[in-house]
């Protein structure tokens, strides 16, 4: 006789909570942040606690206004994955006030204005990134060029001083050190004609698959987010489908066109693409949350990626497909309610 | 229904019923073009000449407008002054002219100056109609400058620049500048810029309208009650 584990009742729970589910995610992001200070040095680091306590602080600040418990929203760690999801999509040389005011607008303006954890329609962090990108995009694209390629190393001290005053260190020009990202790149060299292999293959920071340094962060996005997979932290459907349209969508264009269209490899290992698959795209508040909607709404994220960034005007795409499907979840929610067994439709 | 006093049309336009913040009329140009003060200014100016104008005609003529008539009546009406004000902008403030451009003559569909017209003059005597128009068009004036003043600072570190194009070369005196090199939050200049704006001001205006409820129904002194009950009533 098979022996039956059901235990009697009560039944014990997953334990899970907001904190819990935060912490998980937080932890999952620990590898891509290891890497991104491996390649790109302390600037990652500093952005994350500039960003993390300007998040904590007007979190708090707000909440105080609006008459609610302060610690109990503080200790739920959303506020602390906003600053973290931003932190390590900003160029790890960006000025200080960009990791403060991207913080500020997305907790005050994108969450707390529109009713605090639960309540905010937009991605807070790709809403943050958003308004930076729109309003300060020279800095927002000046990326420090990966230690692999400059051989250069900023220690800490050095790091603190060009994020804080701008200083570089007395040898070093800041044309030198700095790039614009892979994904600029591709964009401005097809604007003056030239063909994606000899954009690929007549640069230095272009890796195997992205950008040098950026393709191995985004390794380690991916096993984070496979370690969020397997603990049910989220579901498949997002960020398969996500990957699987801009894989798609980038294939076929490659195919009909090399010379004018990236490879797929490229997509997928460039810019914000595995972080946003797992970590962004998945966010439970602002995502679609029935499983047929979910597969649309991440291949329509996939979709909004390749055609922005093909076509749009800004080089990385992710914080606005983020958003503009941000605004459809609901409708999508609508459209996709499961069936309910025995009755029609 | 008896008439308004003055200061009630005064107090309506300038707050409790301004056009910007309150009735929400006219937001297309408001967005629009209230990327700086100098703009708001100008447009608010003429914004409010025709007010000011059409709500006195339209006055001035209620009483032989049919009532199933009434609304195209208002609108030839309307753009037959917008059209003059139009022109009068083009021959003086030529530079201005060409940075408003077509907010000049779409001021005809601004629901603002119709709104008016049909709520308002089409129902009170010429004088009042047209201190409502002008009082309605000040409101709006305000809320465009203040728009324009908080996009230009954040977007550009300036206020009132370009105020020489209106005001004439002794007026560049003026035009301030905050820090060097013009770069500012782009966003506060763009489109999103002006909804954050203005809903950070109706924020404002609600504050304040609380803080003051607040305030006036507190303290139940007897030389106070007449005035309470009459605010309730308002309010209510």
């Amino acid at each position: 006789m098979l022996p039956l584990k059901t235990p009697s009742s009560p039944h014990a729970h997953a334990m899970s909570s907001v904190s819990i589910v935060m912490l998980k995610v937080i932890v999952a992001l620990i590898p891509g942040i290891i890497a991104s200070v491996y390649f790109f040095g302390w600037g990652t680091l500093i952005n994350v606690v500039l960003a993390a306590a300007t998040a904590l602080l007007s979190e708090a600040f707000v909440l105080r206004l609006r008459g609610h418990a302060v610690m109990p929203a503080l200790l739920d760690g959303s506020a602390l994955v906003t600053a973290l999801l931003l932190a390590v999509a900003l160029p790890p040389i960006a000025p200080w006030w960009i990791s403060v005011l991207g913080s500020l607008f997305a907790i005050v303006i994108t969450k707390q204005l529109y009713g605090g954890l639960g309540y905010n329609p937009f991605n807070p962090a790709m809403a943050g990134y958003a308004f930076l990108l729109i309003s300060f995009p020279a800095a927002m694209t000046t990326w420090l060029l990966p230690e692999v390629v400059s051989g250069v190393h900023l220690n800490l001290i050095e790091s603190l001083r060009v994020i804080f005053l701008q200083k570089w260190p007395m040898e070093l020009h800041v044309d030198a050190v700095s790039m614009a990202t892979p994904l600029d790149l591709i964009k401005t060299q097809l604007g003056v004609h030239r063909t994606i292999s000899e954009i690929r293959f007549g640069t230095s920071i272009i890796g195997d698959f992205g950008g040098k340094g950026i393709e191995w962060v985004g390794n380690w996005y991916l096993l984070g987010g496979l370690w969020l997979l397997y603990m049910r932290v989220i579901t498949w459907h997002i960020p398969f489908l996500m990957l699987a349209t801009l894989f798609a969508f980038s294939t076929l264009f490659s195919l009909y066109d090399p010379d004018v269209y990236s490879w797929p490899m490229f997509h997928i290992f460039s810019g914000g693409t595995l972080l946003c698959a797992f970590f962004i795209a998945t966010d439970p508040v602002t995502a679609a949350t029935t499983p047929r909607g979910r597969l649309i709404y991440g291949a329509g994220i996939g979709a909004l990626i390749y055609i922005i960034r093909t076509w749009g005007g800004y080089p990385d795409a992710v914080a606005f497909a983020v958003l503009l499907m941000n605004i459809a979840a609901p409708t999508i929610d609508y459209y996709t309610q499961p069936r309910v067994y025995g009755y029609d439709k | 229904m008896s008439a308004p006093t003055y200061g009630y049309i005064f107090k309506e336009g300038l707050w409790h019923n301004n056009t910007g913040l309150v009735q929400l009329l006219g937001l297309c140009p408001l967005l629009a073009v209230s990327t700086n003060v100098v703009n708001g200014l100008g447009l608010g100016l003429a914004t409010m000449l025709v007010l000011t104008a059409t709500n006195f005609a339209i006055s001035t003529i209620r009483d032989f407008a049919r009532s199933e008539l009434r609304i195209p009546v208002f609108v030839l009406v309307i753009a037959a002054l917008v059209t003059a004000v139009q022109l009068l902008i083009n021959a003086y403030f030529h530079d201005l002219y060409n940075v408003l451009g077509i907010f000049i003559p779409l001021i005809v569909t601004n629901c603002a100056v119709i709104g008016r017209a049909e709520a308002f003059a089409s129902k009170h005597d010429p004088l009042r109609a047209a201190i409502d128009g002008f009082a309605i068009g000040l409101g709006f004036a305000i809320v465009l400058m203040v728009l324009g003043g908080i996009r230009e600072l954040l977007g550009q570190g300036t206020l009132f620049s370009d105020a020489h194009l209106m005001l004439g070369e002794s007026w560049r005196a003026i035009e301030l500048q905050f820090w060097e090199g013009g770069e500012g939050v782009l966003l506060a200049i763009l489109p999103p810029g002006a909804f954050f704006a203005l809903g950070g001001l109706i924020a404002c205006k609600n504050l304040i309208d609380a803080h003051r409820k607040k305030h006036t129904i507190a303290p139940p002194s007897p030389n106070n009650a007449a005035k309470t009950a009459a605010y309730a009533k308002a309010v209510s």
